[in-house]
């Protein structure tokens, strides 16, 4: 494999940056570009921008806070949060995107995804999957940020959602997101096993150390992390150094 | 800064904001057009791209683009290909089947090997940084884009295919990818590809625009 991405996730609402516990409780942390812009100078490998009340409101408000952080930040950013077509791709796109990250709306319509991979290619659609533990080894789909029940099986619509086009997935355990208990390491080894595509670990991410098992033994490709940064308890070089020395492949940043 | 000036093929293929973007950061002048006087008579020219090899084909062929393009080859301006826009370069690539490329540079496109060289399976696209090697055939990155650059410094891929040049000759830079090698940049006279995204590569990218943009 190649080497493991270090991402950084932005939950927005509004003009604020926030973080909540099981996606919910939601806490203003600050501005959302400026924690950006930090983390892109310390060296991270990608940006995801998640606009977590918008696939509530229907509609995604990231174009403006994305188009500015565009203007000096100069590594991938994925956008997510309410959308619903592939105008709304344009769109955020258009802002400064490099790729989009959708679950309600695909989950109401799963064409969706392979229209979108069409026009803009795989490479630009990322299916998100929010994921909670319903029995051992058994994960359910929730939309609306955690917040709805589908009654889709997690695998299974990883792998409906890669075989329709999706280039990429981004997997949040609810259960753990914002607990700083760890990833769900047995959730990410059962999806990333039965896909082809790249899989980006999300939710729990407590100390450095904890992004070692996920790759190592969930076999993630990727790890979101997000209050661990926000709140300062890790630097991205410290996290870098301390997958470096696991053994880890990581990007080389001076 | 510098009052370069940087046309950019706008074939309907891809997102284009992002290179624009790139380029203007290193003080260049950024033109997007389709039209085949302005991009004859460009100073350097960037041909961008992501998705499907026989879409971009397509899209080129009929804007009635890919005989200006062989055009800028003959009076050696500066070309640059980045992603899909590199491997157009080459002559034809296995991607849905075979479909004939712009045939700059001799060579074809090929899968990535979705196995490691010690034999595991890998993921595919190819997403991530990946280390910039020095290419068997070179000696050193002087007169080319990465003159500013070190072995090492890493850039960010995705894709699912590469080039495979014919002549070893013609590759500068390679990354490695569970192990197997993979083309980065390849160069002929004033034809330079390049597989990553410089412009979403960090400050090691935005070097090599820069280079580019003063060529």
């Amino acid at each position: 494999m190649g080497n493991i991405r270090l991402i950084a996730r932005l939950d927005i609402k509004g003009p604020n940056l926030i973080k909540g516990i099981h996606l919910e409780g939601l806490r203003v942390i600050g501005s959302p570009n400026e924690h950006a812009l930090r983390y892109y100078l310390e060296g991270i490998d990608e940006l995801i921008y998640m606009d977590c009340v918008a696939s509530l409101y229907g509609r995604n408000h990231l174009g403006s806070i994305v188009s500015k952080a565009a203007k000096d930040i100069f590594v991938p950013m994925t956008v997510g949060g309410g959308i619903r077509s592939v105008e709304d791709v344009a769109d955020i796109l258009r802002a400064g995107a490099d790729k989009v990250a959708v679950n309600t709306a695909a989950v109401g319509e799963p064409k969706l995804i392979s229209s979108i991979a069409r026009r803009f290619g795989s490479q630009c659609m990322v299916l998100s999957i929010e994921a909670k533990q319903v029995a051992t080894e058994c994960w359910e789909v929730y939309t609306n940020n955690g917040r709805e029940r589908t009654g889709l099986d997690v695998i299974e619509w990883a792998k409906k959602g890669v075989a329709n086009g999706a280039g990429e997935i981004l997997l949040t355990s609810v259960d753990r997101e914002g607990t700083r208990k760890g990833f769900d390491v047995s959730l990410v080894k059962a999806v990333s096993d039965e896909v082809s595509v790249p899989v980006i670990a999300s939710g729990g991410m407590g100390e450095p150390e904890d992004l070692l098992a996920v790759i190592s033994e969930g076999s993630a490709d990727a790890v979101a992390m997000a209050d661990i940064l926000h709140y300062k308890r890790a630097s991205i070089p410290d996290i870098r150094r301390i997958a470096a020395n696991a053994g880890l492949g990581v990007r080389h940043y001076e | 800064m510098n009052n370069s000036e940087v046309t950019v093929i706008d074939y309907g293929v891809g997102n284009l904001l992002s290179v624009q973007r790139g380029l203007e950061y290193c003080g260049a002048k950024v033109v997007l057009t389709n039209d085949s006087e302005k991009i004859l008579s460009a100073k350097r020219v960037v041909l961008p791209g992501v998705g499907a090899f026989a879409n971009a084909m397509q899209a080129l062929e009929s804007l009635e683009l890919v005989a200006v393009i062989h055009e800028l080859a003959l009076r050696k301006t500066p070309l640059l290909g980045i992603c899909l826009g590199m491997q157009l370069l080459l002559e034809e690539s296995d991607e849905f089947g075979v479909t004939a490329g712009l045939g700059l540079i001799p060579g074809r496109v090929v899968a990535i090997p979705d196995y490691t060289l010690s034999g595991d399976k890998q993921k595919i696209p190819h997403i991530g940084w990946s280390a910039l090697q020095m290419s068997e055939s070179v000696t050193s990155w002087k007169k080319t884009l990465l003159e500013d650059n070190r072995p090492g410094e890493a850039v960010y891929f995705v894709h699912s295919f590469m080039a495979n040049p014919t002549d070893p000759a013609h590759r500068v830079a390679d990354v490695l990818y569970g192990g197997n090698k993979v083309a980065a940049i390849i160069s002929r006279e004033n034809i330079t590809g390049c597989q990553f995204h410089p412009e979403k590569s960090g400050q090691v990218g935005l070097k090599i625009l820069r280079k580019f943009c003063v060529e």
